[in-house]
């Protein structure tokens, strides 16, 4: 359905042509040589190493805690941008996008200072409740929340910006207050926006690796999620670097493919 | 209790108390706009708001509503005070003009969602929801999801949704602007059985005399965010006081000065059944008019010599639009076009009885 642009005669500008398949070819290429390159033969007995298994199950266990506080918190964060008015609203929105396009080496860099041992929120949080975040698996969540919580504010502000906000207002003149208009008009109308901003914080949260080491470290079994195990097997073991990289490529296939019709197929 | 026997049975005075539900002066300022009216309802009784796009109906209905905030003004509903309570508090029942039914929610959900919202039990709630789709007709579409209705249907619902809070207050708007004109005619008689059976005040808003006359015990015309006329629909149509109220109707109008049985109106004088002095309103339909290519013997009272500035169908008949020291509308046959062999900037004599002419003070 989507409205093809009509192919006019002549010939093609090849000043165009040949840098987009060359584009192609450079995005494609190394996907492709990481599919030529892995021991297929020896995938099953690899993947079901202990220590790929080990980092799987607790990059999965991360990404799914991550995602959860992103929801719980990303949520309505998304609707005071969206539906209430206030003082400093565009500010706030700049902010909850600072982590999108901050290296996430800085962002573990920032986390440690404010949540590390001497941390301004560390320190009171160990002599308080003898609470310590990094280097922990708690640390890990915590890194891959502040990564990829502006994916799902972004994605479930979209959706409230686009629900048609007097629904809302019909739900009110029936005596719904305002939490109630949220939790059964607004919440039910925005669920794509939210599921698909979900499967994109999850995604984005899993892929996590500079946040999570400067943050949370690499020791095995507690902090070693699957990206930071495909950069130290690519030392020692490189085809085991493949394995745990095509286990992630297949991850992210599912996900666009889930997310086909948001995205793939728009115009 | 004490009888009642003591009171002074002054039976006006109480019944003055108990007959407005709604008192309402309704303020709202926007950036070259201002929406300032007064309106009283009494218990049930229908009142329609009629103007033309942007005269500010639907702001006034949002007003009472609750959803548009007031620059100033005050509602009061059974003498109790709504312009300080949000939309949710107040006891209102609104029907939207695209009626905004739940999308994820089915019928019986749709109107179960008031009364849930009010405290209602659950149980409770889809009972009365399903009673009330019962009486409007629905019964056997309570699990469809909206989008499966018909505009008829979801508009029966939305009323249905409305009437679920046992509001003492119902607003709608636009109520039959989203129908076809087939389904328009069924459900413009069903809803005004509906209004029949409430038994609070009711305010709906509409541009279309039709659904004005037939749902409405009176009718306020609103342009530019005024009350321009108010009466009952009989004699808002009988006695069109705005250009606006005159081509709803379809009558012609003017103003004019009226000395006895004539009012003077420009150069020409028009003679009317009615005798009075003073500024004056003069009307009469555009099928009393009938035009001569020669001036007509036995002189009608009513004559002048006009111009035909434009000739377009209407209905079964031809609307001629004439210019001249009035402007106007005349109906005339299409057989009489072609007798008379009228065409665009012709001079032609118009003539109206003055038994058809009214005047009434301005």
């Amino acid at each position: 359905m989507s409205s093809s642009t009509r192919e006019r005669a002549g010939r093609l500008p090849w000043m165009l042509v040949v840098p987009a398949v060359a584009g192609l070819v450079f995005l494609v290429l190394p996907l492709a040589g990481l599919l030529i390159r892995a021991p297929w033969s020896t995938l099953g007995p690899r993947l079901a190493e202990p220590h790929v298994l080990e980092a799987l199950r607790l990059s999965v266990v991360c990404a799914s805690v991550a995602t959860l506080i992103c929801l719980v918190l990303g949520v309505p964060l998304a609707w005071l941008l969206a539906r209430v008015s206030f003082p400093g609203r565009r500010l706030v929105r700049a902010l909850v996008t600072v982590p999108l396009v901050l290296p996430p080496v800085v962002g573990g860099v920032a986390l440690l200072l404010v949540l590390g041992r001497r941390g301004i929120v560390g320190q009171w949080l160990e002599s308080a409740f003898g609470i310590t975040l990094p280097f922990t698996t708690a640390g890990v969540v915590i890194a891959e929340a502040f990564v990829a919580m502006p994916f799902l504010v972004i994605s479930v502000e979209g959706a409230l910006r686009g629900a048609d906000q007097r629904f809302e207002e019909a739900a009110a003149t029936l005596g719904a207050s305002r939490w109630v208009v949220f939790r059964r008009v607004t919440l039910p109308m925005i669920m794509p926006g939210v599921v698909a901003g979900a499967v994109l914080c999850w995604a984005r949260a899993l892929g996590e690796f500079g946040a999570t080491i400067t943050f949370a470290g690499n020791f095995p079994g507690t902090t070693r999620t699957m990206p930071l195990a495909v950069y130290l097997a690519l030392e020692t073991e490189p085809e085991a670097a493949i394995v745990l990289s095509l286990v992630l490529l297949a991850v992210s296939v599912i996900i666009l493919a889930s997310l086909r019709d948001r995205w793939v197929n728009s115009p | 209790m004490p009888a009642a026997a003591g009171e002074p049975v002054s039976g006006r005075g109480a019944a003055g108390e108990e007959a407005v539900s709604l008192r309402a002066r309704l303020r709202v300022n926007r950036p070259a706009f201002t929406l300032d009216i007064a309106l009283d309802v009494a218990p049930g009784e229908v009142v329609a708001l009629l103007g033309p796009n942007g005269a500010g109906k639907t702001t006034a209905l949002r007003a009472l509503a609750g959803l548009t905030r007031m620059s100033g003004g005050r509602i009061s509903l059974r003498g109790r005070d709504l312009d300080g309570l949000p939309a949710e508090s107040r006891p209102i029942g609104m029907v939207f003009q695209d009626y905004l039914l739940f999308p994820h929610l089915s019928a019986l959900e749709n109107v179960a969602f008031g009364p849930r919202c009010r405290g209602v039990a659950k149980a409770e709630a889809r009972r009365a929801a399903a009673a009330l789709l019962e009486r409007v007709g629905l019964a056997d579409k309570a699990a469809a999801r909206p989008r499966q209705l018909s505009g008829g249907q979801a508009q029966r619902v939305a009323l249905a949704r409305a009437l679920a809070v046992r509001p003492e207050l119902l607003l709608l708007d636009e109520p039959l602007a989203a129908l076809d004109a087939h389904t328009r005619l069924e459900i413009r008689s069903q809803l005004r059985r509906h209004l029949d059976d409430f038994d609070g005040a009711t305010v709906l808003v509409t541009h279309d005399p039709l659904d004005a006359m037939v749902l409405a015990d009176r009718l306020i015309v609103v342009e530019g965010g005024a009350i321009v006329q108010q009466g009952a629909p009989a004699e808002v149509a009988r006695r069109p006081r705005t250009d606006y109220v005159a081509r709803l109707v379809g009558l012609n109008l003017y103003r004019g000065v009226a000395a006895g049985s004539g009012v003077k109106v420009g150069e020409l004088l028009l003679h009317a059944s009615e005798h009075f002095d003073g500024p004056a309103f003069v009307a009469f339909p555009p099928a009393a008019v009938a035009l001569y290519r020669s001036r007509p013997d036995g002189s009608p009272r009513n004559l002048w010599q006009a111009r035909i500035d434009g000739i377009e169908r209407h209905g079964d008949n031809v609307r001629v639009h004439l210019g001249g020291p009035v402007s106007a509308f005349a109906d005339i046959t299409p057989a009489a076009v072609a007798e008379l062999d009228l065409s665009p900037g012709q001079r032609i004599w118009a003539s109206v009885k003055a038994t058809e002419t009214h005047a009434y003070p301005a």
